[in-house]
């Protein structure tokens, strides 16, 4: 069956993949490569078609091919997309393939990412309420806000597109660790708050909500309203509200 | 917080030099089974290092979907562990072990109370409690979900215990052998690649915990990601452990079928859990014909079976498929309920299936065949190994219900890290033989001495394709020995597998060492499927067609002797009368 449609089918696409190693920018190019087309084609299957007929050295880093891992993140026509979501077809010509410019680059479209471990782990963890009556109850109206933040995947494409963190790396934990820490901010069931360190940690002030983060995510998640800037809500209310600033004072807890 | 530079590594193509790094209890694998056994090892005080082959947080588990069966009895009060025991054997087709199935639908309800202290947030019932929703064959509703994101949600969960704990691990990572101690005989260490380099690393460990999965990549209409290439079998058959059922291939009845690109990707039983319908191109609702009392409902391995003969018989539609249908619940409780369907299908095929049928038809799914593991260790026949979650057999039998795996990982991921912590503190560090290192070294690093050799990618789809011809949902002696001799072909084709261009991150390379473990994890799957001469479960043979429980109330064991592969049957352990008195067929 597929083997007729491939014969019946003339069509062809047009792929510009980056090639290189590391910081060595004498290694950079571009490779053009003309694949077939199939019915319902994505990237990744143009990428992987690539690595079994034309050259098995190129590198492209990718697990689910369905949208649910988040590792196939890459840069297509300038815009950070998952390779394994993206229909060739959405493109008309030549279709340019390059590794997020956030990260360190290993090898042709395959970057760094481990970085982001260290900055999830400065996060304060879920902490649940002591005393709480075990099994804990609470309803699903409880659960819907947080439930949103843990659609996300962690394929960092909000990081790769923020220039905040393109620009200000030192200084900012970028869009998916926001929604990491919303996630716990909205459960239920948590005692902490992340406010002083979102504020005085995290850099959340960096972000000035141009809204790019939530428009790239393949998850859908809003991550400007309904993560940053809920949690920039939250800073305010602990440190610039006057009832809560005179209160912490008299108590000490400042 | 970040730091933007990533130096080129320079490494020569025979350059046999590695790090050495030293732990009490190493991980391999970083799914749910891996990161549960992680978190218990660390807190029982041993020196725990996780290793994994792809990114941190996206291993298998995280496409599972429907939920965790355990028998808490929030919806349904008369559950209890006791019917889901019996359910587990039942429709295990007595295959299973039954300590393993005890000791499962006993403590799994621990674990998922366990799992929301963690900080996973479970759909609710109207009063509050953890909800839980009907799956196939499961006697009550059983499986405590977060939507159709389960899995996901139980990764980060564990994930975030593990960073959390800071328990050390490092992403892509390439195992490639497992050392015994040549004079005790006990696991000594290990050897991997550092992916994103190239370096080797040699692990000096007291224990290793397989948590690698099954090899449904070996398929290729599958609803494995990149991951299931069977690496941990072929790790612990080299090792000298036992491997068992390897014949029992779970096929879940409906998987995509358009576009190509996703064929084979999982369409969750939860849809059906949910009210879904499945008829063929007649419009007949065909489950009543095949299991009147069950319809949508039945074990995985009889809708899967109904639903190829079906298509074979000529019913399914012009694309080989039959209709799956769930618009009559309406939108609002479809993207409330299956909110990853609902976007799967609209983003991948351009169907709403709140107003369209999906096409459907099965994908290969779980392997319940694997490593022979002790039930209350999750140890092996190797001291020091362990393997838990689907690289394991035992609890499944000859079909997996649904629900059954995620529970496992975190029941049995809890249990091999205790027993590998006590281990621990009872054993000494074993040696690793140079020689053993440099025969490891010399093999791992030969696919970049075979120039102009076998592409390994095009080898992966070769093996997918003889595979999924002939070693199948309805299998025959001719076909198993027709597919074992183009796997043996293949085998052969493999060892001129060459990896092209640098070191660092070279999938050509990776690929390749998991070429060697697909082709040795076919072999055993095929010998095992002929050496089993009837009809059980998942394993269907159109000239044994019967279940034959004189003679094949047996698990089939395979293991290294003398450097052969051998094979023998083993009696399936009986329960004892108490228990064997919950069994309700």
């Amino acid at each position: 069956m597929s083997q007729v449609e491939k014969t019946e089918s003339k069509r062809e696409v047009k792929l510009r993949v980056f090639r290189g190693m590391g910081n060595d920018p004498s290694t950079y190019r571009y490779d053009t490569f003309t694949v077939p087309h199939e019915e319902g084609m994505v990237v990744l299957n143009a990428i992987h078609y690539i690595q079994s007929h034309f050259d098995s050295s190129l590198s492209a880093r990718w697990n689910c091919k369905a949208g649910r891992c988040g590792s196939c993140s890459a840069e297509i026509n300038e815009l950070p997309r998952l390779m394994c979501k993206t229909p060739v077809d959405k493109f008309e010509g030549e279709i340019t393939v390059e590794p997020m410019k956030a990260f360190p680059l290993v090898r042709d479209l395959a970057t760094d990412v481990t970085e982001n471990w260290d900055v999830g782990k400065m996060i304060p963890p879920f902490t649940p309420k002591k005393g709480a009556k075990e099994p804990w109850t609470f309803y699903q109206e409880d659960v819907e806000r947080s439930r949103e933040m843990r659609k996300c995947i962690e394929c960092f494409l909000c990081q790769d597109v923020c220039h905040v963190v393109r620009e200000h790396k030192a200084d900012y934990i970028g869009p998916r660790w926001v929604v990491k820490a919303a996630s716990f901010d909205m459960h239920p069931m948590d005692s902490l708050n992340r406010a002083d360190f979102m504020k005085d940690k995290a850099g959340l002030g960096y972000c000035n909500i141009t809204k790019c983060c939530q428009e790239i995510c393949p998850e859908h998640i809003v991550i400007t309203d309904d993560a940053i800037i809920p949690e920039k809500e939250r800073v305010v209310d602990r440190r610039y509200d006057p009832l809560v600033w005179v209160y912490r004072k008299l108590r000490g807890s400042e | 917080m970040w730091s933007k530079e990533s130096p080129v590594i320079k490494i020569s193509d025979d350059d046999a030099t590695y790090e050495t790094i030293t732990c009490d209890v190493l991980i391999v694998g970083a799914g749910g089974a891996g990161m549960r056994a992680a978190i218990e090892a660390f807190d029982h005080g041993a020196k725990t290092l996780i290793v994994c082959k792809t990114l941190m947080g996206k291993a298998h588990t995280v496409m599972a979907e429907g939920g965790i069966a355990a028998a808490l009895g929030n919806v349904d009060p008369k559950d209890s562990w006791e019917v889901h025991f019996s359910d587990t054997i039942v429709e295990g087709q007595d295959l299973s072990n039954w300590r393993m199935a005890e000791i499962y639908s006993k403590e799994v309800i621990d674990r998922v109370y366990e799992l929301e202290q963690y900080g996973t947030l479970f759909d609710r019932t109207a009063d509050g409690k953890i909800m839980q929703r009907p799956f196939g064959a499961h006697t009550y509703r059983r499986l405590c979900y977060i939507g159709d994101r389960t899995g996901l949600e139980l990764i980060r969960t564990l994930e975030d215990q593990v960073l959390k704990r800071n328990i050390p691990f490092i992403d892509e990572v390439e195992v490639t052998r497992i050392f015994r101690d040549p004079s005790s005989g006990r696991v000594s260490g290990a050897l991997g690649i550092r992916n994103k380099t190239g370096g080797l690393l040699l692990f000096k460990c007291k224990v290793v915990i397989l948590g690698t999965g099954g090899s449904g990549r070996v398929y290729q209409v599958t609803s494995n990601s990149y991951e299931s290439t069977g690496d941990g079998l072929a790790l612990a058959y080299r090792a000298g452990a036992e491997l068992m059922d390897m014949e029992m291939i779970q096929f879940h009845p409906t998987g995509m079928i358009y576009p190509e690109g996703v064929r084979g990707l999982l369409v969750t039983e939860a849809v059906r859990g949910e009210g879904g319908i499945l008829t063929n191109v007649k419009g007949e609702r065909f489950m009543e014909r095949y299991d009147p009392k069950r319809k949508e409902l039945s074990a995985r391995d009889v809708v899967a079976r109904s639903i190829y003969t079906e298509i074979v018989e000529g019913r399914g539609n012009e694309n080989g498929a039959v209709y799956l249908d769930i618009t009559q619940k309406g939108p609002d409780y479809i993207k409330k309920k299956l909110p990853s369907m609902y976007t799967q299908f609209l983003e991948f095929a351009g169907v709403d299936i709140t107003k369209q049928k999906m096409e459907v038809a099965p994908t290969v799914h779980y392997q319940m065949g694997g490593v022979r593991v002790e039930p209350e260790t999750a140890g092996t026949a190797v001291p020091g190994l362990y393997a838990a979650g689907e690289v394991a057999c035992g609890l499944h039998g000859a079909n997996r219900l649904g629900g059954n795996s995620l529970g496992d990982i975190l029941v049995f991921g809890r249990r091999a890290g205790i027993a590998a912590a006590e281990y621990v503190k009872s054993n000494q560090p074993g040696t690793v033989s140079e020689k053993d290192i440099a025969e490891e070294t010399a093999r791992m690093l030969s696919p970049f001495k075979n120039k102009n050799g076998a592409n390994p990618f095009a080898l992966k789809a070769k093996i997918a394709a003889v595979m999924w011809k002939y070693v199948g949902i309805v299998r025959n002696e001719a076909d198993l020995n027709e597919g074992l001799r183009e796997i043996l072909v293949i085998a052969e084709e493999a060892k001129t597998v060459e990896a092209r261009g640098p070191r660092p991150y070279n999938q050509s390379w990776f690929d390749s060492l998991q070429v060697w473990n697909m082709v040795l994890d076919c072999e055993i799957m095929i010998r095992s499927a002929l050496r089993r001469k009837e009809s059980r479960g998942a394993h269907t043979r159109s000239d044994y067609p019967k279940k034959d429980n004189e003679n094949w109330l047996v698990n089939i064991i395979t293991k290294e002797k003398d450097g052969r592969m051998t094979q023998e049957l083993v009696p399936v352990p009986r329960p004892p009368a108490e228990l064997a008195a919950l069994i309700k067929e």
